[in-house]
C-alpha cells in the first residue's frame, strides 16, 4: 500500500491537486474515490479530451463529452471511463463500459455541480493502462437541489 | 415513467460507426433534498442503462445521482450487421424501462 503521502504527491502529479489537500489529514472522497478506480496505477494525461463549459450558469445541467483517442480494437480499447466530481456531496459521477464494439470511445451526457470545481474524467485501457484529464467549471446557480 | 426517446440514424452500413443518442423523463431524485418539513426525500435515480445490439450488450452506463434528471446519454457503435437495438433503464428498486428499436441497415 502507498502512503497517504505517497499517493497524494502521485495524484498531485497526475491531476494537479490543490495544494491544501496534500495538508490534510483525511483523503478528500473524491481522492478516495479516484484512488479506488487507480489502484496503484498512475494516470497518464494524454490522450483523453473532456469538454465542458467553462462557466455553467445553471449547474443542474451541464453538459460533458468525453473522448479518447484509441482505435478501439480487440487489442488496443477504452474499457471504461469514470466521471469524478471534486465538489458535489458524493464524487462518483457516472461510468461507462465500452467494448471494441463501441468504435468510438466518447461519450456525453449532462450533470450536476453543486458549486464551482473541478471535474476529472479517467479511462482505462484494455492493457489496464489509465489516461486522466480534468476541467475546472465555475457554476453560477448550484445544482444538487438542498 | 414515461417512454424514452432514442435517436439512431435512418440508415447505416455495416461497418459504419454511428452515434446513439438516448433520453428518458426521470426526476433523478438525489437523496440530498429535504422536504419543507425538513423531511428528507429518499433517493431514486435511474442507476443503470444497457444497450445490446443483436443480442450483445455493446455499452453501459452506471449512473449516480450527478448525473442530470431527465439523463440524457450519447455513445457510438460500430455496426456490425443487420439487427434491433434493445436498452434498457433500470430504476432504483429494480423497475426497468425496455425499448427495442430496430437499425435499418443497408
Amino acid at each position: 500500500m502507498l502512503s497517504r503521502r505517497q499517493f497524494s504527491l502521485g495524484a498531485a502529479a497526475a491531476v494537479s491537486l490543490p495544494l491544501h489537500a496534500l495538508a490534510q489529514e483525511q483523503p478528500q472522497p473524491w481522492e478516495q474515490a479516484v484512488k479506488s478506480i487507480l489502484g496503484e496505477a498512475k494516470p497518464t494525461e494524454a490522450k483523453l479530451t473532456l469538454d465542458m463549459p467553462e462557466i455553467a450558469e445553471n449547474g443542474n445541467t451541464v453538459p460533458f463529452s468525453v473522448r479518447i483517442d484509441s482505435p478501439m480494437t480487440e487489442k488496443d480499447h477504452v474499457r471504461a471511463i469514470h466521471i469524478i466530481s471534486t465538489g458535489n456531496p458524493q464524487p462518483g459521477v457516472a461510468t461507462f463500459r465500452l467494448t471494441p464494439q463501441s468504435g468510438r470511445a466518447m461519450v456525453s451526457s449532462r450533470m450536476r455541480l453543486a458549486r464551482t470545481q473541478d471535474v476529472i474524467a479517467i479511462a482505462e485501457l484494455s492493457d489496464s493502462k489509465f489516461l486522466i484529464s480534468k476541467r475546472a467549471v465555475k457554476v453560477t446557480i448550484g445544482g444538487c437541489g438542498g | 415513467m414515461s417512454k424514452p426517446r432514442v435517436k439512431l440514424p435512418d440508415a447505416a452500413k455495416v461497418g459504419d460507426i454511428i452515434e446513439v443518442k438516448t433520453l428518458v423523463s426521470h426526476v433523478m431524485e438525489t437523496g440530498q433534498r429535504k422536504t419543507a418539513e425538513g423531511q428528507s426525500i429518499p433517493r431514486n435515480i435511474i442507476n443503470a442503462f444497457i444497450a445490446k445490439f443483436a443480442g450483445n450488450e455493446v455499452f453501459k452506463a452506471e449512473l449516480l445521482p450527478g448525473i442530470s434528471a431527465n439523463p440524457y446519454l450519447s455513445f457510438f457503435m460500430k455496426v456490425p450487421g443487420p439487427g434491433e437495438f434493445e436498452f434498457t433503464w433500470v430504476e432504483d428498486g429494480g423497475n426497468k424501462i425496455v425499448q427495442k428499436v430496430k437499425l435499418n441497415v443497408t
